[in-house]
């Protein structure tokens, strides 16, 4: 049970922050809460009634709770209760057991989903205990991903609000309707506070505890209609609760799979192809076998693996290993330098069609029409996730391999089940899942076929015991599955006085959904949104525009990576733009705010865009300091940042000095997480802008370390300056939404203080000179 | 002929005696032999900061120190730094919301643990210097920073 600070007596229809205010740098974003505590301050009676069977936001799928299903949920909440539906279930003392679907990397959506769900249901926070969903999809899966308990996309918050407001009103109408018939009043008499069920007519008070002692739950879900976002007054949503996953993370108690032991467990590690799709052909394996400790070598289809008594044995029985691998893969012989040739060709042969991602109006013939008619071409290295957890697993195979039980930290915990499944020949409810917290994701942990899950399960069916698979350090750079190499070329329309008229973007890449996930990929008809989201811009007022993805069979591992196609093919666009905005001598800033769209979503842009240049003092010449903009669409987040820079003339290294950035998420349901998903958004985006680049060489990964793959450290840091701007809008997403301004408002920056264009991520030093030498005109 | 030591240390007060391989990095023994899994495996080559401990009160790599080198050695891991999770950097931790997804946050405590015995009132700039050998990619450096001037600021 959490204690979540003290509440109002009395009216009780607000909760009060529990944390201090932030220091200075945040302020701005204290004078917006303040301004939306007074609005919610309003008492507002009708807020707690209910509206039965109108149209709207009606509740369309029936959720009683069939007996087994009760049986279930009664088990994973862990203690006799009322179930009361798949996702609340109801104690005697009060307390109020909430089923948490998504999985928690550190963006928080294991509280702010039960907060959703909490808020509509008026539970009293101190009394919820939020449990983590098993993996059924069909009840707790995300709608935003067809179902599947998946957590990525900054879409959590996004794909369950509706549904999680939806939940929760059916929990109090149930609730409210017991009390209901057995005081004999009418439910439209009756009111709640947190957790109580108010008669004020009569002064007759019954607590959720109390009612669920006698409660009979309906076998069909009552059709609820909730307010709509706009009016609804929120109690706990927009309120800093404090996630329940910190306390344990700063004493060493959190769990994370890695953590794991159960009785009877061995180690194991895997040395993997190092090309996708090779094969071990000779495996020489005297010495590894010599190393005490080691129990047996294990050949997989691709790789070798080893089981030991301890990792320290199975690791260095892994270095030990000389193997010998089959040439057939398709990688072999690729390099970056020939991706870029090789992209790049393609980018610029028009002839080549690709997959049309983003289709308004006729790009070709307003290209056409058009007075003139300008091409950028953008690149982007490959990237790793490097979360800060090596991947890893657990997995107890059963001696007979029929069933097996897994220890995980993954993104998809339904993918999990059916991948692991699928490995041993068995049927999906014969695997006992265990979800841990995951010591990072961004991407790295929801491809359909899970590998470092299924390592632990092919090791434990060899062993015949429970094994636990440790990826070190090196084997997660060398067996990553990056952010694809790109080239984007654009081509852009203008008309007779300046204005863009057509937008042309081709993205060429490798093939990511194709890779990651074939069964999205069948469906998606070859449009491959993790390689091409972020090409569209919905709030630029051009009214022919296309994005076709190219992508191609390079056979190298791709994944999903924190902001997926939108960090590079926004980064193409924004600075595409800023060249646009130059060639016309127009301010960056003035030349964006012509561009918008006269429409709602327009107007959020705008407000974002003027704010973020405000708070920078974008006007403000400093010496020998750049300032880039750069603005973002973001699934409907509106953000913009200002960067201010300096550049090394010698070494060519650029220093942020600052960054601006505001956001508009539409309802933020947690204010200060949506800050801190910034704030780690803002240093993501600086390491991908800066540092962080994999190089392939003959198919192989070329980096091994954090010697060789720098992520960003303290001293690398701007200082932040974020304003979260709350609107009265459905949530759109936070976690991952400011990482691709950082790279467009540096590469701007650098060419406002430079006159040198960066056109290529990350930014790397020997790449900024050489692009002094050949324009940096202003920075002689 | 076996090639395992055996080897008696401190952790947390308390008196070990194990055996291992002698190059096993004390971080193995830790986690997996006397379970203290608070101190993360993060790279293994002294990168990340992840593993840190203190070793007869020094901040130091969990990954780098073979456990032959390790008798008679004094070590504290985050499960000793404090009883209760009562440390003025847990507590400020907590206060500035600090962990995201929370695995390096165990070496970060302890780092900051060592700097603020060895300067009570740490500049920025002396926190940033001190705390630059641990990696954190959730990039909660900023909460960070402000939990160990908070802590400082409330034992002084």
């Amino acid at each position: 049970m959490m204690n979540q600070g003290k509440r109002e007596k009395g009216k009780g229809k607000r909760v009060e922050p529990t944390r201090d205010p932030r220091p200075t740098t945040h302020d701005p974003i204290h004078e917006q809460r303040a301004t939306s505590n007074e609005q919610r301050a309003t008492p507002s009676l009708g807020r707690r009634r209910f509206m039965l069977g109108a149209a709207g936001l009606t509740f369309g799928v029936a959720l009683g709770v069939p007996d087994a299903m009760r049986q279930a949920v009664a088990q994973a909440a862990g203690a006799k209760g009322v179930v009361v539906s798949p996702w609340v279930t109801l104690y005697a003392d009060g307390t109020v057991a909430i089923m948490s679907p998504a999985a928690e990397m550190g963006q928080g959506s294991l509280t702010s989903l039960p907060i959703i769900l909490a808020d509509e249901m008026d539970a009293d926070w101190s009394k919820v205990r939020i449990v983590p969903a098993p993996p059924r999809g069909k009840l707790y899966g995300n709608p935003a991903f067809g179902g599947e308990q998946y957590t990525a996309g900054s879409a959590t918050v996004r794909g369950y609000f509706n549904s999680l407001r939806q939940f929760g009103a059916q929990v109090r109408y149930v609730l409210v309707e017991n009390a209901a018939n057995r005081w004999g009043v009418p439910v439209a008499e009756l009111e709640t506070q947190p957790g109580v069920v108010i008669h004020q007519k009569t002064g007759r008070q019954l607590t959720y505890g109390e009612i669920a002692a006698f409660a009979r739950i309906p076998a069909q879900a009552p059709e609820i209609e909730v307010d709509p976002v706009s009016k609804a007054q929120f109690r706990l949503v927009g309120r800093d609760v404090p996630r329940v996953d910190v306390a344990g993370k700063v004493n060493g108690t959190a769990q994370y799979s890695i953590d794991v032991q159960v009785p009877g467990m061995i180690y194991g590690t895997i040395l993997r192809e190092p090309v996708e799709g090779a094969a071990p052909e000779r495996i020489d394996d005297g010495a590894a076998r010599a190393i005490e400790g080691v129990i047996r070598v294990v050949p997989l289809q691709f790789g070798v693996g080893v089981l030991a008594d301890t990792p320290w044995a199975a690791f260095k029985a892994k270095n030990a290993l000389k193997v010998a691998w089959s040439r057939k893969a398709r990688g072999w012989g690729f390099s970056s330098e020939k991706g870029y040739e090789q992209f790049a060709a393609v980018g610029r042969d028009l002839g080549r069609k690709g997959v049309a991602w983003e289709t308004k109006g006729d790009a070709a013939a307003a290209l056409a029409k058009a007075a003139t008619v300008v091409e950028g071409e953008y690149r982007a290295d490959y990237a790793y996730h490097a979360q800060m957890e090596p991947l890893n697993s657990v997995a107890a195979v059963s001696p007979a391999g029929d069933s097996v039980e897994i220890w995980v930290g993954t993104q998809s915990q339904t993918i999990t089940v059916t991948a692991v499944a699928k490995a041993l020949g068995i049927t999906e409810d014969k695997v006992k899942f265990n979800g841990l917290l995951l010591g990072g994701g961004f991407g790295r942990r929801g491809n359909r076929d899970v590998e470092f899950i299924v390592d632990s399960v092919l090791m434990s069916k060899a062993a015949g015991r429970p094994v636990k698979v440790m990826w070190t350090r090196e084997d997660d750079v060398h067996n990553g599955r990056f952010r694809p190499l790109y080239v984007n070329r654009i081509r852009a329309g203008l008309d007779a006085s300046g204005r863009v008229v057509a937008w042309h973007h081709r993205v060429v890449s490798d093939e990511v959904l194709a890779f990651m996930d074939p069964v999205r990929y069948k469906t998606a008809k070859g449009r491959d949104n993790v390689a091409m989201r972020g090409t569209e811009m919905p709030t630029y007022a051009i009214a022919d525009q296309l994005s076709e993805g190219l992508q191609q069979a390079t056979g190298m591992r791709t994944n999903p990576l924190r902001a997926i196609g939108v960090g590079q093919n926004s980064f193409a666009n924004e600075v595409f733009i800023d060249e646009l905005a130059a060639k016309q001598g127009v301010d960056p800033v003035e030349f964006r705010l012509r561009m918008l769209a006269n429409t709602p979503l327009g107007q959020r842009a705008r407000h974002v865009i003027e704010e973020a240049a405000r708070m920078a003092e974008w006007k403000r010449k400093r010496p020998e300091r750049g300032l880039g903009i750069a603005y973002l669409d973001y699934s409907g987040t509106q953000l913009a940042g200002v960067a201010e820079i300096s550049v090394s003339r010698s070494t060519g290294a650029i220093k942020v000095h600052h960054f601006w950035c505001v956001i508009d998420c539409g309802v933020a349901v947690q204010p200060d997480n949506v800050i801190a998903q910034t704030e780690s958004s803002i240093v993501y985006g600086l390491g991908l802008a800066l540092t962080e680049r994999i190089t392939i060489a003959d198919g192989s990964v070329q980096q091994s370390n954090f010697f060789d793959y720098q992520v960003p450290r303290m001293a690398d840091l701007p200082e932040v300056h974020i304003k979260l701007i709350p609107t009265r809008n459905h949530p759109t997403g936070a976690g991952q939404m400011a990482t691709p301004l950082v790279p467009s408002a540096i590469s701007n920056a650098v060419f406002q203080l430079t006159g040198a264009r960066l056109r290529q991520q990350p930014m790397l030093p020997d790449r900024v000179k050489l692009a002094l030498e050949q324009g940096g005109q202003r920075f002689a | 002929m076996s090639q395992m030591i055996t080897t008696t240390l401190t952790v947390n007060g308390k008196s070990h005696t194990v055996s291992a391989l002698p190059d096993t990095p004390l971080l193995w023994v830790l986690r997996e032999q006397l379970k203290l899994t608070g101190t993360k495996y993060g790279c293994g080559v002294g990168q990340c900061g992840a593993c840190t401990v203190h070793i007869d009160g020094k901040p130091n790599y969990a990954c780098l120190n073979p456990i032959k080198d390790m008798g008679g050695r004094r070590v504290t891991t985050i499960e000793g730094l404090a009883p209760n999770s009562s440390h003025p950097l847990q507590k400020a931790w907590l206060a500035e919301q600090v962990p995201q997804c929370g695995y390096c946050q165990s070496g970060q405590i302890m780092r900051a643990a060592a700097l603020l015995r060895e300067n009570r009132s740490p500049s920025r700039q002396e926190i940033v210097d001190y705390m630059q050998s641990n990696i954190c990619r959730c990039g909660t450096y900023y909460r960070i920073v402000r939990a160990i001037e908070r802590a400082a600021k409330e034992a002084a």
